[in-house]
């Protein structure tokens, strides 16, 4: 084969690579940052290599971890992506499958939001991967991250378990010069063998299999090819440095850079659980004083288990929130080496921009149409762009997927039981509501809950990066409708608006709450698509322009929060910005004094 | 081996992620290593978006305080929120109009990309204008022609965005009108 050029990868697109790679056939994932784009680059590659796989958007993460089980226990390999938090929602089955074990490889990636840049917490994926008793691969670069996918698909067959592969943020979006390897064809067919006793296990079997899953583990901490690796060996030194993941790349850069090869031995690991136990031993009989780096728990330090010697998390040594930054690293190492500490530069306090809806977003006109009509409302809502509502003042609760709709009905109750009914108004995505409103929507109706749910449908997943929903339908099935799924949780008013026609969408929300205060849940599908969707095509649209009339009220800039209108100080008045307004005329609506009008073309 | 370590700084909207891709796939056809660190998800949406790109011989894909080469900043307040990531003797491109502020030491290529944009009718065109004007100085590791290069690799099968990006480029490197 000739020499080829290395191409620009993304983490993820790496990752994805390394799958498709070693013969991964079926893919599922529920998009989540930073995992989104797994699996869009595995059919990316799928689609470039011409491989036969199934590659799906999962409805939830639950959902698409077991149809990758289902495949890995037919025999085929097999891959379930998703990020931290979404591997909450597919606990369930993990837990289990552990147990159960795998035939075909099966790689669980969840991806780590250390920061949070972009989630509800910094949970550590590693600490689920113990508690379910499974080998955790923790890659340090995309490159690696390609590596350890083919890695944990021989991991996974050679011993029988699911293998998670747990990347950081700043992995999946590093990008990194990678030269693709040649698709490696197994010829496998599915092949499920029905064995009850394994694979419908009853309590009895489980401890059996509990048992066995221990021994399997034990063997897995002496596995050669997941063992750390010792970058100086000879050191000649009574201190090491521990490091996995992106912490691991850091500190080698900062080793590199501060001349700090010779004062310490520095580990690489790559299995953080289970911990190799000859490594565990080495350590400690080996090494006087021991600094551990990882995100975001004290995973490989607990396992190490001596307070005495080992610095990292749980001793205070190494921060226990928030990612940790190489200038972080660079510190702590100069401290542990003895050196003296650099003084970082100054940073600016981010003042800066907070983020926001985009300029034309549907949302915007929703929730400001939702305070207009139940303005003493309490206002539940959810996870995805809508939650920049909270600008607006029409977010109260952003808890977790589909939590908008369990919570305005714990509010209804809870305020029914006191006798001071609210008025109450919950706002769900799209794909949040298919992912996982629909349960807490046939509990609200069955248990007489009273309360207004707009469920902001822009035909996309749009914060993750536009991804389809179960309403666009695939090639191979079919579109499943949002208000026929409302109908069949039994709720008896359902209607659909455009929010970009203010004045009517106002109306119906009224409406709605009307109907909520006398008879229950009613429902109002915001429907209007996403404008960063490149899928859909966008008429363009007159823009926007304030004449004299203005009377510096900044209604628009505060209450309404567009980003394209802007106060200007020096005049009093406010400024349309003709380099991003997308020309939804809804701020015509907004304007008290009507001083916008809608003005010359988008460019 | 060439090295350097960028800062590309601005806001979610101003295609931040296309010119640092632009700029790592022409280290990859000069030969050289790169990492480079983006922003996606909730920040993206308005928000300060900032990329790192590290040119040469490194691991870790981000650039810290005090260690970049250049900023280049597609927000005149962008300068001020990120400087503290160059290094002593580091330089900025900027997108502003006016005087930039940069107090002592301060180095600066400046242009004033948003009204230029609007004239081309292309208010997306800003990063390349900033991209262009960046690379006018020559102390990039790689030459308007290289990046020219990339930009026909990466847009190919789409002459009508190919055409626009390179006009913008040319603009921002003084070679085109």
């Amino acid at each position: 084969m000739p020499e080829q050029q290395p191409i620009l990868m993304q983490g993820n697109m790496a990752m994805a690579r390394g799958l498709v790679e070693n013969g991964c056939v079926v893919a599922a994932s529920y998009p989540g940052t930073p995992a989104s784009e797994i699996l869009s680059a595995i059919d990316t590659w799928r689609k470039a290599e011409g491989t036969n796989m199934h590659v799906e958007w999962a409805v939830n993460e639950k959902v698409a971890f077991e149809i990758a089980y289902a495949a890995s226990q037919a025999g085929l390999r097999a891959v379930t992506a998703m990020k931290q938090v979404g591997l909450n929602v597919a606990s369930d089955p993990l837990m289990s499958a552990a147990y159960l074990g795998t035939v075909g490889g099966f790689v669980v990636i969840s991806a780590d939001d250390p920061g949070p840049h972009s989630s509800q917490t910094e949970q550590d994926s590693r600490l689920m991967a113990m508690q379910a008793k499974i080998p955790v691969l923790d890659p340090s670069s995309p490159a690696e991250a390609r590596d350890l996918a083919g890695l944990a698909f021989q991991m996974s067959e050679e011993f029988g378990v699911p293998v998670m592969l747990r990347p950081t943020t700043r992995v999946c979006h590093a990008c990194q010069d990678i030269v693709v390897r040649p698709v490696l064809d197994l010829q496998r067919r599915a092949d499920f063998r029905k064995d009850p006793k394994r694979w419908a296990a009853t309590p009895m079997y489980r401890y059996e299999l509990h048992v066995k899953l221990n021994q399997t583990l034990s063997r897995i901490a002496a596995y050669a090819p997941s063992a750390p690796r010792c970058l100086n060996p000879a050191h000649g030194n009574r201190r090491a440095v521990v490091a996995s993941g992106v912490s691991a790349a850091h500190a080698l850069e900062v080793i590199n850079a501060s001349g700090l090869w010779d004062s310490f031995a520095f580990y690489q690991v790559i299995q953080p659980y289970p911990l190799h136990s000859a490594f565990v031993e080495d350590i400690r009989a080996a090494y006087d004083e021991v600094l551990v780096l990882e995100e975001t728990a004290g995973v490989m330090e607990m396992q190490l288990r001596d307070h005495q010697r080992v610095r990292g998390k749980l001793s205070g040594y190494v921060p226990e929130a928030g990612e940790l930054l190489p200038e972080e690293i660079e510190r702590i190492l100069g401290r542990f080496a003895g050196r003296p500490v650099p003084e970082l530069p100054e940073a600016v306090p981010a003042a800066g921009r907070r983020p926001t809806l985009c300029p034309g977003c549907p949302h915007r006109a929703s929730f400001y149409a939702i305070k207009k009509a139940a303005p003493q409302g309490i206002y539940p809502s959810d996870i995805g762009c809508y939650t920049l509502g909270v600008n607006l003042g029409g977010v109260d609760t952003v808890l977790c997927m589909g939590a908008a709709i369990g919570q305005a009905a714990g509010f209804y109750q809870a305020y029914r039981v006191a006798g001071q009914p609210r008025d109450i108004v919950a706002t769900i995505g799209d794909s949040t509501f298919f992912h996982a409103g629909i349960p807490p929507l046939i509990d609200a109706v069955v248990q007489g809950a009273r309360f207004v749910l707009v469920i902001l449908d822009n035909s996309t997943t749009a914060m993750t990066g536009n991804q389809p929903t179960p309403s666009q339908g695939t090639p191979s099935g079919k579109a499943v409708d949002i208000a026929s799924v409302v109908a069949g949780c039994g709720v008896e008013f359902c209607r659909s608006a455009d929010p970009l026609n203010l004045p009517a969408f106002t109306a119906l929300v009224k409406e709605a709450l009307a109907f909520s205060r006398e008879q229950g849940v009613a429902v109002v599908v915001a429907k209007s698509p996403c404008l960063v969707d490149k899928s859909m095509r966008h008429a363009k649209r007159p823009q926007a322009s304030v004449d004299a009339a203005c009377t510096g009220c900044r209604l628009c800039t505060g209450q309404f929060e567009c980003p394209a209108l802007v106060y200007d100080e020096a005049g009093g008045k406010v400024a349309v910005d003709t380099m991003i307004c997308s020309g939804c005329g809804v701020c015509l609506d907004v304007c008290p004094v009507k001083a916008i009008r809608q003005g010359g073309m988008q460019p | 081996m060439i090295s350097q370590q960028l800062i590309i700084s601005g806001v979610g909207g101003q295609g931040i992620l296309f010119i640092t891709r632009l700029l790592a796939e022409t280290a990859i056809a000069k030969g050289v290593p790169v990492l480079t660190s983006e922003t996606h998800g909730m920040a993206q949406r308005g928000g300060i978006v900032i990329s790192h790109l590290k040119v040469g011989a490194f691991s870790s894909p981000l650039v810290r305080p005090g260690q970049a080469d250049v900023l280049i900043a597609l927000k005149p307040e962008n300068v001020q929120i990120h400087r503290s990531f160059l290094r002593p003797g580091g330089w900025i491109a900027a997108n502003a109009g006016g005087s930039l502020f940069l107090g002592e030491n301060g180095e600066a290529a400046s242009i004033d990309a948003d009204t230029i944009a609007m004239q081309l009718g292309n208010p997306q065109a800003v990063n390349l204008i900033v991209l262009g004007r960046a690379l006018a100085t020559g102390r990039l590791f790689c030459s308007p022609d290289e990046l020219d290069r990339a930009i026909r690799q990466r847009l190919q099968g789409k002459p009508a965005q190919m055409e626009e990006a390179l006009a913008a480029l040319a603009i921002g490197t003084g070679a085109g009108r």
